[in-house]
């Protein structure tokens, strides 16, 4: 480390524009993988709700596998493993096309959709029985019953730990930097291997994680508060 | 698969150690187990500051409560491998970086929640104990600790899954733990990816699979002592704090 810190030589040409795209493609990854997470955590949810024996030991498997394995650990085995059993076209086509970014979204959408799934399970359970009752009594089929009555009182009741989760999967999108995908992790270490400015990159980085983070939990603490159901509340 | 394992299994479970250094399953739950000890005496400290009365303690303890857990473990880890050398004067190796930062990482998760069990306590408690003369110390140290840590102990055991699915980090630096050695077995095979991963995958999920039902049963026995005749608490109250 030098005498003086240098924030300038961080943001200089080409770091700068380096530091940009890495910062994109974390918000990407983010992006891309919360909505995947989401959309397979309701499908599972739904799925185990359904009261079929089947499908809920199905996904009961599904989360306990992704609860009890670390997720670097799944990032490498989609990148590494499951990418191999791939007809060589689409492995050919993922190379040409950034595939260790899809990879890395597929593997953390997927870990995540079973934390996501599991809270709206609890927030499914928080939801008395007379709703689906007196909706299934009103005409409505299990899926409309779930589609306008249940789902949305559950999402009100899951946003807290949805949030929580949110910033998990945002802190975690850095572990795909171990595949190479150019993310702000990997994009820093890159800069701070070519200026020796670790201090520097390393803080430019780190101030990133904990202000999207902050952000993050404001903005989900403030959604939260806005669309709690005001019967359930304190 | 089973050539795999028949293979190789002294590497993923020591590594190479009576050649080389230790590694495998081994040193994952070493660390693991070195990392949960020494994180909790820092984690008890932390959290009695956080829910402490005078605010000259209690904001430094949040304000590093929350910091630590906005930054991503792999920052962390880079973090103390750029610091500790710094600040001990000389380099130091990547197990006791990984170790640093796991004792770092793991308090501040571990402090929310010892932090959770004292305040899930009855006031009752506390007042209690002060009316019949103990300190504010003397009260936290022998009444409140001993009963929030045993109501604890299923979401402390969670912390130690997620202490283990941590230690996969170590690949990064170079730790020879079993993602590391998996990986090793890998790059000597190079025709078998999916076959290496997936018992590595399977590897972590026995271990910390027992663990997770260990804690589940221990949660039935702590709600069934505490609550008597009283309804159980739903297991998922802790999730949010826990899953890191």
């Amino acid at each position: 480390m030098s005498d003086h810190l240098q924030f300038s030589a961080i943001f200089a040409a080409p770091f700068g524009e380096q530091l940009w795209a890495g910062l994109q493609v974390t918000l990407w990854i983010t992006c891309a993988s919360w909505l995947l997470a989401m959309s397979v955590g309701t499908f599972l949810a739904i799925m185990r709700m359904s009261g079929s024996g089947a499908c809920g030991k199905v996904v009961t498997a599904y989360v306990a596998y992704h609860q009890n394995v670390p997720m670097l650990v799944h990032i490498l085995l989609w990148y590494f493993g499951i990418a191999s059993l791939l007809p060589t076209g689409i492995q050919a086509w993922a190379n040409e096309h950034h595939g260790e970014q899809i990879f890395a979204v597929m593997a953390i959408g997927l870990y995540m959709a079973a934390y996501f799934s599991e809270d709206i399970r609890s927030g499914l359970r928080s939801i008395p029985s007379g709703q689906y009752e007196a909706s299934r009594s009103l005409g409505l089929g299990y899926l409309k019953s779930m589609r306008y009555v249940i789902l949305p009182q559950t999402f009100r009741i899951a946003m807290p730990p949805f949030i929580n989760h949110t910033v998990l999967l945002f802190k975690n999108t850095s572990l795909a930097m171990a595949i190479g995908v150019a993310e702000l992790t990997y994009t820093v270490r890159e800069i701070e291997n070519q200026t020796y400015r670790t201090f520097e990159a390393f803080f430019i980085a780190t101030m990133f994680y904990v202000l999207v983070c902050l952000v993050l939990m404001v903005v989900g603490a403030i959604t939260a508060h806005m669309t709690r159901i005001p019967t359930t509340s304190k | 698969m089973i050539e795999i394992i028949r293979d190789y299994w002294q590497v993923l479970l020591i590594g190479q150690y009576p050649q080389g250094p230790l590694g495998g399953v081994l040193l994952t739950l070493i660390l693991a187990i070195a990392g949960l000890v020494l994180s909790f005496p820092i984690s008890v400290v932390l959290a009695i500051l956080r829910i402490s009365p005078f605010a000259v303690l209690r904001i430094p303890a949040t304000v590093v409560v929350y910091t630590v857990r906005s930054v991503p473990l792999i920052m962390l880890v880079f973090w103390t491998y750029f610091l500790v050398p710094l600040l001990v004067g000389k380099s130091v190796s990547g197990v006791t970086t990984l170790l640093c930062t796991l004792v770092v990482y793991q308090a501040a998760y571990l402090s929310e929640v010892i932090r959770a069990g004292i305040q899930a306590l009855p006031d009752g408690q506390m007042e209690g104990a002060r009316a019949l003369g103990l300190s504010y110390v003397q009260t936290v140290r022998k009444v409140l600790l001993p009963q929030a840590i045993y109501n604890m102990v299923p979401s402390i055991i969670s912390q130690f899954v997620s202490t283990i699915k941590d230690t996969s980090l170590g690949y990064v630096i170079s730790v020879q733990e079993l993602t590391f050695a998996a990986n090793h077995v890998n790059s000597q095979l190079l025709t078998k990816p999916f076959e290496v991963f997936m018992i590595l995958a399977l590897t972590y999920f026995a271990i910390c699979f027992c663990l997770t039902e260990l804690a589940h049963s221990f949660e039935k026995r702590v709600a069934k002592k505490r609550l008597g005749t009283q309804p159980t608490l739903s297991g998922t109250t802790n999730d949010t704090i826990l899953e890191s």
